[in-house]
């Protein structure tokens, strides 16, 4: 067993222990459609694998790409503007705040509403979850390079650019990989809700449909998925932060 | 080599001129300490020098020609030794060549190669900074410094955060990277002991703002030895100092 499976086996046994307390509940509970038991959900997976694996995890997935894409892109963008100029950040970082304080869930109906039952209304709901996480944990990153680097590439004779590439570029780029791993999530999770509101495919979707049947088990089996999927992404990012990011929060 | 002439400078947030019509001149070859207590403009004179700060008004020149159309004068190594933590040794070493025109990898290779083994680094220029020891860094600093190829090396504080073993080693070491290597030494301290063992003149900064740096030659010949910081004449010239420096303090 390596090191990593090592570190991680408490976690496993304790998850394990949790699924057999919950196992016994649900079964002396003896109510499926309201509580399922796991190995009930496992077998609802199993049933339902075709519609699952074939039509609506790749819905999901698809707005969960898109709106991570532009939400990286815009928040890229918005983090690079505001550690770029003074005005520019006390301009944008009020407005970027208060993108926050909507209650997304509330109004995420209206966005079926404006921009329709296809992907994009799910990817506005989305992007709005996850751009601020990448905006303000990027933006923290470009602001970590010191600015003793930056003098010191500046009496060599480096231009702005140059400086950015050389120091701002690496110092961000760990904080750019905990902002993925941590919009990954927030990402799918958006596009969940953004489905349950209102979608004709999506797991998000394919679980409300299993609530108004009062299937308890399909009702978990797309959230199961959803997190499992979810947790795979985030450990291949890390595996490819390994291989980016040799260095980490010295000095 | 190096001449002020009249020059003025203020701090935004400050109401007066901390260098207030400063003229000094430095001799080619020459090691020079810039003795004062904390705060009281000694980094300034050197932010003015390699051009990360603008004189209000007066002139800086180096043989007679005004820094403001000199490119790549000086070598300028900070207080603490900077080295970019996800470069290499030699990487960073080299770091001040990429700013030079066109020079082959391979030759900046060899050249941050070679000037490591000078400074006794040999064999680290595959290694991450942050295996090596804090004395070992500021060599590396150093040796960086000098790839600035330089004739004017202004040096602030650099072993002011080693212990105190290791800095006596240092000291000593530089000593014998400034012989060998006959540079225009501008140095900042504010060890006296050091200031003594390492410089042929001492210029003190009495007063802030500053308008004046009394000069004060050293009368030791090289090669030095700490041995020879008992000598009378020595001792005698260190109280001065020190009484000259307390005077300050409680101005």
């Amino acid at each position: 067993m390596n090191k990593v499976n090592k570190a991680n086996l408490p976690a496993a046994i304790f998850i394990f222990f949790l699924l057999i307390v919950w196992e016994i509940g649900a079964l002396k509970m003896n109510a499926s459609y309201i509580l399922p038991t796991p190995i009930q959900i496992i077998k609802k997976i199993w049933e339902l694998r075709e519609a699952l694996f074939t039509v609506h995890l790749p819905a999901t997935m698809l707005v969960t790409g898109v709106g991570l894409a532009i939400s990286v892109v815009l928040g890229l963008a918005l983090a690079i503007a505001m550690d770029s100029s003074e005005i520019i950040r006390k301009t944008l970082y009020p407005l970027v705040v208060a993108t926050q304080t909507i209650p997304i869930t509330a109004i995420a109906p209206l966005f079926v509403v404006w921009f329709g039952y296809g992907i994009w209304s799910k990817i506005v709901v989305a992007v709005l979850m996850t751009f601020f996480p990448i905006t303000i944990t990027v933006y923290d990153g470009l602001r970590s390079a010191r600015l003793e680097m930056a003098e010191l590439l500046r009496t060599y004779g480096a231009r702005r650019a140059e400086v950015f590439r050389i120091i701002k570029i690496p110092c961000a780029l760990p904080y750019f990989f905990s902002a993925v791993k941590m919009a990954v999530p927030i990402s799918i999770i958006g596009a969940a809700i953004g489905e349950w509101l209102g979608a004709q495919s999506g797991l998000g979707y394919f679980s409300r449909r299993m609530m108004s049947q009062l299937d308890g088990a399909g009702v978990f089996a797309p959230i199961v998925l959803l997190s499992a999927v979810a947790m795979i992404a985030v450990a291949i990012l890390a595996v490819i932060e390994k291989k980016c990011v040799k260095w980490r929060g010295e000095n | 080599m190096l001449e002020f002439k009249n020059v003025s400078y203020q701090y935004d947030s400050e109401d007066f001129d901390i260098i207030d019509k400063l003229s000094f001149k430095i001799e080619r070859g020459t090691f020079n300490s810039i003795i004062g207590i904390s705060g009281c403009g000694k980094s300034t004179i050197f932010r003015l020098t390699n051009g990360l700060l603008k004189a209000k008004s007066g002139e800086i020149t180096i043989d007679g020609i005004s820094i403001q159309e000199l490119k790549q004068y000086c070598g300028y190594m900070p207080q603490k030794d900077l080295l970019f933590p996800w470069l290499t040794v030699g990487e960073n070493v080299e770091m001040p060549l990429n700013f030079r025109g066109k020079i082959s990898k391979r030759e900046k290779r060899n050249r941050a190669e070679q000037v490591l083994s000078d400074v006794g680094l040999q064999d680290c220029a595959d290694k991450m900074p942050h295996e090596l020891s804090g004395g070992m860094r500021q060599r590396a600093s150093f040796a960086r410094t000098l790839l600035t190829d330089s004739e004017l090396l202004l040096l602030d504080e650099p072993f002011s955060a080693l212990d105190f073993l290791t800095r006596l080693s240092m000291q000593e070491w530089l000593l014998d990277q400034c012989m060998k290597y006959n540079k225009t030494i501008l140095f900042i301290t504010h060890d006296v002991e050091e200031a003594i063992l390492l410089s042929d003149n001492i210029l003190v900064v009495e007063k802030t703002p500053i308008s004046e740096l009394k000069k004060i030659s050293v009368p030791m010949e090289y090669p030095r030895t700490r041995k020879m910081l008992e000598r009378r004449d020595i001792l005698e010239l260190k109280d001065e100092l020190i009484d000259k420096l307390r005077a300050q303090m409680t101005v």
